[in-house]
């Protein structure tokens, strides 16, 4: 385990693949669970709706639940599974950052998708899960090895912007340098921000003159 | 040669970060209950504060009871609701950053008190920890839905980290004829463009059937752009605009408000302005549109019936309709005319702002909800929509057709409160998403516009509105 947990430099699981195009973040978390004012306990109510017959409720205990017999995550084989692997347009729909969370803490590292909806894709990075983003032909290429009976391993790695499987195949994906520093030093984005907070004060004292009704204080 | 985002993202770029992205100055942040606690805790952790306080307004909306609103607090049975709900009160409070609590009048559903108190004007950069934020572009606002690290990053530094999306045009020709209104407009669109159809880009909505609209119906369209994947949405201001705008609480007055109007008709994209991306759509083309799927992008005219998934170009499209066709208990071929209904939502950040409500009122009046239906709920945007429409007598119209007048929030829209589908149960709703459990476990959603939604209450199965008017 890495300890600090924005950084991502290369990591080696096996796959679970939920084939399924535009899975949203209401499925990913649902609604109930958003109720929680902390950061974590999401991850087993990951995929609630999806891995259970019974309505999940906050603090109910996994072991009065009803899984969902031919739901991917609870075939046992991929119960260690550590990379999702789904259909395009990944995670769209709500801002809600409990989506990265949840996967994050159920254990996965790293999603790979034709494609991602946008939120949810910076969410991400501001967490430490790694979006691999790769071309159809891949992903289905990918998809037909990880339902095989035997639950394929790929490891990802950042600084080559490589998937790579058992037998040394590997799939590059594209992402922006920007992106991938940060996640590969781990950064803290305020952090990194803050060093420009001469720059945001001048700008802000530029554009309250140019834009004054701008900056009445609200209540007055 | 700018486009309208052009021009507000120039007007707002700080500068660029050692790592090439650019820090945007955000000039309003909304806050809610739901996605600023973790973020209210991160700052306290890092020994953080505010960078600008009066950028900031919050209100409680999605986790809120919409019964018995007069008990406040005390009205929150959930204690773990209730606990979100106190603790928004005590970061507000010890962070001093405004807030329209429970109990004050001006509380609603955040994207309808933006604009209503003028805390959301033209030309600004708007964010909030919630993806339907896409609504304030309806001011020509640039306002994105952000993740909770993000509304972390912005009340420490007033930016948020961004790279410039790209320009998607979408024009509206020609008029809509009766019976037919924004929101079926918008679904119209993400049915012809898909939900990641507009990923990547900041739509502008123009032509005709645009400028037509009120704000309300501008805001409706601009709500749900994220459906389509756009990260914003956006509409050129006009005198339409500024009439909106113009004595607003929160407003500029007198001189300010001269200065202010005359910088505001300025914001519109170049006439020769270069888009990425362009779309068309025929207002004069469309029926009253109803979803029929677990997507937004699975949507017929009500005159249509339900498409085959095999029928579309696309394998992941075809295998998501017939996910959703089974989840949704219908079938290709079938009339959604046909389809019976145990509920209706009017309400929501799409649609619970005074006009919704005055539309679905002029088809409820002298008319009866459906003893075949389980419960038809309006819920108001804000406590002024609900102050407004009884001053208009429009609850009375909806008490005396069957309808449950209920307290300002996000309701039955993302069924966080009590306000919930049982299992199984079909609702024609105003709201935005239909994804599977959106409105309750296992609950079935059919989106549609707000006189829509009071036809088929009537009506007890989805109707067609234009043999109500």
């Amino acid at each position: 385990m890495n300890s600090n947990p924005l950084q991502f430099v290369r990591h080696t699981g096996l796959v679970a693949p939920l084939d399924k195009a535009n899975v949203d973040t209401d499925q990913i978390i649902p609604k109930q669970f958003l109720k929680s004012i902390r950061r974590t306990g999401f991850g087993e109510n990951l995929f609630d709706a999806w891995r259970f017959e019974d309505e999940g409720m906050i603090g109910k205990p996994l072991t009065e639940r009803q899984p969902v017999s031919d739901f991917v995550l609870n075939d046992p084989r991929y119960s260690n599974a550590s990379v999702l692997l789904a259909r395009e347009n990944f995670a769209c729909g709500s801002s809600r950052e409990h989506a990265v969370w949840a996967l994050l803490q159920y254990g996965f590292r790293c999603v790979i998708a034709p494609s991602f909806a946008d939120i949810f894709y910076n969410n991400s990075f501001n967490n430490g899960l790694l979006p691999v983003q790769l071309t159809h032909a891949q992903v289905d290429e990918l998809f037909g090895l990880a339902t095989q009976s035997q639950p394929i391993e790929l490891s990802v790695d950042l600084e080559k912007q490589s998937v790579i499987g058992r037998d040394d195949r590997s799939y590059r994906f594209e992402i922006d340098d920007v992106r991938k520093n940060r996640m590969l030093k781990g950064l803290d984005e305020i952090g990194l921000t803050l060093e420009h907070a001469n720059a945001i004060k001048a700008f802000e004292a530029r554009h309250q003159n140019a834009n004054p009704w701008l900056f009445r204080d609200a209540s007055a | 040669m700018a486009t309208l985002y052009d021009k507000i993202w120039d007007a707002h770029v700080v500068g660029q970060r050692g790592d090439g992205l650019s820090l945007l100055y955000i000039d309003r942040h909304l806050i809610h209950e739901v996605t600023s606690p973790q973020a209210f805790e991160g700052l306290r952790l890092a020994g953080r504060v505010p960078w600008r306080l009066d950028a900031n307004l919050a209100t409680p909306d999605h986790n809120i009871p919409t019964r018995n609103r007069g008990l406040g607090m005390a009205g929150i049975e959930d204690p773990i609701a209730k606990e979100q709900v106190v603790t928004l009160d005590d970061n507000c409070k010890s962070f001093d950053i405004q807030q329209f609590e429970l109990l004050d009048v001006r509380q609603g559903i955040v994207h309808v008190i933006g604009p209503e108190q003028g805390a959301v004007l033209p030309g600004m950069t708007v964010v909030c920890g919630d993806s339907h934020t896409s609504t304030h572009g309806a001011l020509g606002t640039l306002a994105h839905g952000i993740g909770t690290s993000e509304v972390e990053h912005v009340l420490a530094t007033q930016c948020l980290v961004q790279q410039k999306s790209r320009n998607m045009r979408v024009e509206i020709t020609g008029s809509l004829n009766q019976g037919v209104y924004a929101k079926d407009i918008i679904l119209a669109l993400i049915r012809a463009i898909g939900t990641a159809g507009a990923t990547g880009h900041t739509i502008e909505y123009a032509g005709d059937a645009v400028r037509a609209l009120s704000m309300e119906g501008r805001m409706t369209i601009c709500n749900m752009s994220i459906e389509a994947g756009a990260r914003a949405g956006l509409v050129a201001v006009d005198e339409t605009t500024l009439a909106y705008v113009e004595g607003k609480p929160f407003a500029p007055k007198e001189e300010l408000w001269n200065d202010a109007a005359a910088s505001w008709r300025e914001l519109k994209s170049d006439s020769d302005a270069t888009f990425d991306s362009e779309v068309v759509l025929d207002a004069e083309s469309l029926a009253p549109q109803v979803s029929w799927g677990t997507n937004p992008q699975l949507v017929v005219g009500i005159d249509e019936v339900i498409p085959d998934p095999a029928s579309f170009d696309d394998e992941a499209t075809s295998e998501t309709a017939e996910r959703a066709l089974k989840y949704m208990d219908l079938h290709p071929g079938e009339s959604l005319k046909d389809v019976s209904l145990d509920i209706v939502f009017i309400g929501s950040c799409t649609n619970a702002r005074i006009e919704d409500l005055r539309a679905a009122a002029a088809v409820a009046k002298g008319r009866r909800v459906s003893r075949s239906l389980n419960a038809a709920l309006v819920v108001p945007g804000s406590g002024l929509v609900k102050q407004q429409a009884e001053s208009e007598g429009l609850d009375q119209i909806f008490i005396n057709a069957g309808f449950e007048w209920r307290d300002p929030g996000c309701s039955m829209c993302l069924a966080m409160n009590d306000d919930r589908l049982m299992p199984r149960e079909r609702c024609a709703s105003t709201s935005n998403r239909n994804f599977e459990g959106r409105q309750g476990h296992l609950g079935r959603t059919h989106l549609v516009s707000p006189a829509t939604a009071a036809a088929s209450a009537i009506a007890g199965h989805i109707a067609d509105v234009r043999e109500y008017l």
